[in-house]
């Protein structure tokens, strides 16, 4: 299969697509393990080496088969183990498996057919074991169309993506579509894009293509303009486009190919985030591998389409994620955002036109080309067509990627999908949009997930973190997490932004530090309200929304700060007493070891006393303690 | 040096890379170096100074023998990360941003790693350790001392 000869026209690489097929249908039984970042973190490489020994030891090569994989979604429940094909049985899910495991794995499983019951799966509402992935409620009720093969297919590899239809797009729209109707066929997905902002694509690429002009794809490579994939995913709790970066690379290589056929562009960028080494090296590969087999470089396929792509690292800067600082990024300047009387469309990075869309963006071109403008509009709601993946994270159950149709409400996708909350407390809020999104309340959980409804609550869809927060969670430190965030990372160029949230952030540090007065809620929407209005781009037109958000759905919790001196979820350091509960304490002597301030006295067996002036509040004896005996007040 | 500089074109979109290699390399970038990139790149010394500071991922000064990364993402901060760093910073007697005198650890918040199933989640050296609690940082501490 090591067949790296550049193919010259449509049909070899329609032959090549044959092979490939084939070549991976073969009647084996396929143990892929889950090698995404969560996994690998709690052990899956160790796993896959152990599986890969064992095969061999035992000879068993030419009947099993491992496979390296990116991100399953699952990662609550890593390492994720799952064997297809295994005569008998559609697949087997395991979870949480350890490399001790393997070879029982191999001896009962794959020897025998026989199913470890204590790998499988609990639904802990049932208490039913589950066997496959299909019929996991993580699963079941997602639509994983562009995640959904990340599970099937060795990353590293362009012969697994072919083999799954994989530039079966690109190949459609070379042979058979002028990029008028491309750019037709886009526009009537209802595609947006999938960075937040959900500017239609299809729009975007008509202004950009007349902005190239007449001549598209002549000149050289800095002659006619650029598209760029923004991979810069600074949100924290979120990391799909990581996923999918490291999942199937090739994906969204052949969007940006399809993008720049259609736009008339011979160069493109992605921007990555530097802390993704894996993603940067699996996007690496899968472009070594597509200038291999002629799929990238000079004349494509054998036609005129010359195009190749750049990939350019960050360097730890959240708003290089807004395009305009991003493109000065690449440039090889600071990464500050500026005005946009002119839109990148016509004058972009290096003042020529352009087109920057997400990583999801680009990846869900191939599909919407293979299946057709229709078929992807009749996913979703009215105004958001097709899929979204959120990153489910925080106080939930069953943390991971998620992909759902648009117009799913937040309580599915929280209670069926995400599990609910752990330990049977109560929910409380769930933030989406990042830094720049806000805090939905209970009593809106209801709500549709689409682009409108999201930003009618005072939040928005941006990237897709979304995360759980459950009633020990206290809102107005939330917000001031947000702020010091958004503050920090503010380049500074425009006033409002730089003054606002620092003096936002003031406001917000006193009121958890018990020192708010009263006013302080009224003067926090002021300035928002006002950076909101004035900042220069859309990191500071969105960092008050976590404030402001927070004010509109959980004013008495900043009323309970500021008048009583008091954090309902007893968060607040400043706020908060440790003490002994005499009566359930049984003098076990545990906290008395582990307090690092020497701040608890006490005899063995009898009731513990914490001495208040040297305790500095770090939580340990409430974590170590196993009789519940120490209370926050 | 002379291989990281060979790496790339002398082309302004390269000066990012070039500075991340750098960094990577000698664990901050010298005065010495920021000197040579900007000379090689024909740019204003001010211009590569501007680009070593705004981003995060360049240091100024020498960082320590091991670097903690306590992640400081909303799903690690909602389960408790905020405790880890300040525990860190009462063991350790440095802030986050801070090297210890003797040079051993440093120790930083990084926005999010997207472990976010393993949260509270503390990366030293690149080596993940999850579901950290205040009590188990220090035993984990004294592995690396």
């Amino acid at each position: 299969m090591n067949n790296t000869k550049k193919l010259a026209s449509i049909s070899e690489f329609e032959n090549l697509a044959n092979r490939c097929i084939s070549a991976k249908s073969k009647d084996i039984a396929v143990i892929s393990v889950c090698c995404g970042t969560g996994c690998t973190a709690s052990g899956a490489l160790d796993v896959l080496a152990r599986l890969r020994e064992e095969i061999e030891k035992r000879k068993l090569d030419t009947t099993t088969d491992t496979l390296f994989t990116g991100c399953h979604g699952f990662c609550e429940r890593g390492p994720l183990v799952v064997i297809r094909n295994l005569k008998g049985n559609k697949n087997i899910f395991y979870q949480q498996v350890k490399p001790e495991d393997v070879a029982e794995i191999i001896s009962e499983t794959v020897l025998t057919g026989k199913i470890i019951g204590r790998l499988l799966y609990i639904d802990p509402t049932t208490k039913n074991k589950i066997i496959s992935e299909e019929e996991l409620p993580f699963y079941k009720n997602q639509k994983r169309l562009l995640f959904g093969s990340n599970g099937k297919i060795d990353p590293t590899s362009i012969e697994y993506y072919i083999a799954i239809g994989g530039y079966s797009a690109l190949g459609k729209v070379l042979t058979s579509m002028t990029p008028q109707r491309v750019i037709e066929e886009i526009k009537k997905s209802g595609l947006r894009g999938r960075g937040g902002a959900g500017f239609p694509t299809g729009r975007k690429w008509e202004s950009c293509r007349k902005a190239v002009g007449d001549s598209p794809n002549s000149g050289t490579l800095h002659t006619t303009g650029y598209v760029i994939c923004n991979a810069d995913e600074g949100d924290p709790g979120a990391f799909m486009d990581r996923s999918l970066l490291e999942g199937n690379p090739h994906s969204v290589l052949e969007g940006m190919i399809i993008g720049a056929y259609t736009i008339g562009v011979k160069l493109g960028y992605i921007y990555v985030r530097n802390e993704y080494p894996l993603a940067v090296k699996h996007f690496s590969i899968a472009l070594q591998q597509a200038r291999e087999h002629g799929l990238l470089g000079e004349n494509i396929l054998g036609t005129d389409l010359s195009f190749d792509i750049k990939i350019n690292r960050g360097a730890g800067a959240f708003v290089c994620g807004e395009s305009s600082a991003l493109r000065a990024s690449i440039e090889g300047r600071v990464g500050e955002p500026s005005v946009k009387y002119i839109h990148a469309t016509e004058k972009g990075l290096y003042n020529m036109p352009t087109v920057l869309n997400n990583v999801k963006t680009w990846a869900s071109v191939p599909l919407i080309i293979n299946n057709g403008a229709d078929w992807f509009s009749s996913i979703g709601t009215e105004k958001s067509k097709g899929t979204m993946i959120f990153s489910l994270v925080g106080k939930i159950n069953n943390t991971g990627l998620v992909e759902v149709p648009m117009g799913i409400t937040l309580r599915e996708m929280i209670y069926n999908i995400g599990g609910g909350i752990p330990g049977g407390k109560k929910f409380k809020a769930v933030q989406t949009g990042g830094p720049s999104g806000g805090c939905i309340p209970e009593k809106l959980l209801d709500l549709p997930v689409d682009y409108e409804a999201l930003t009618q609550a005072g939040s928005m869809m941006g990237s897709g973190g979304m995360i759980v927060m459950d009633e020990d969670t206290c809102m107005v430190e939330v917000a001031r997490y947000f702020l010091a965030f958004t503050q920090d990372e503010s380049c500074g160029k425009c006033t409002p932004c730089r003054e606002g949230t620092k003096h936002m952030l003031k406001i917000l540090t006193n009121i958890t530090k018990g020192k708010g007065r009263e006013g302080d809620i009224e003067l926090l929407e002021e300035i928002g309200n006002m950076v909101k209005d004035t900042a220069l781009c859309a990191l500071g037109n969105s960092a008050p929304n976590p404030a402001l958000t927070t004010i509109k759905y959980f004013r008495d919790e900043y009323e309970s700060h500021i008048n009583q001196k008091k954090c309902p979820a007893k968060v607040c350091k400043s706020l908060i007493k440790y003490s002994v509960i005499t009566d359930k304490c049984n003098g076990c002597h545990l906290c008395f070891v582990k307090c690092p301030e020497k701040a608890i006295t006490g005899t063995a067996k009898k009731p513990h006393i914490i001495i208040r002036e040297k305790c500095v509040k770090c939580g340990i004896c409430f974590d170590v303690c196993k009789q519940d005996a120490i209370k926050i007040e | 040096m002379k291989d990281i500089f060979n790496k790339y074109e002398k082309k302004d979109e390269n000066i990012l890379g070039l500075l991340e290699d750098i960094q990577t390399e000698f664990n901050y970038l010298s005065e010495e170096n920021i000197r040579k990139v900007a000379e090689a790149f024909g740019v204003p010394l001010s211009r590569i100074f501007g680009i070593s500071t705004f981003y995060k991922s360049f240091s100024l000064t020498p960082k320590g023998k091991h670097i903690i990364w306590v992640c400081s993402g909303t799903a690690c901060h909602v389960r408790g990360a905020p405790k880890i760093s300040d525990r860190l910073t009462q063991l350790l007697g440095i802030e986050p941003g801070g090297t210890t005198p003797d040079n051993q650890f440093t120790l930083e918040t990084v926005n999010c790693l997207g472990a976010c199933a393993l949260g509270p989640l503390v990366v030293i050296d690149g080596k993940y350790h999850g579901k950290m609690s205040v009590d188990k940082i220090e035993k984990l501490l004294q592995d690396y001392k």
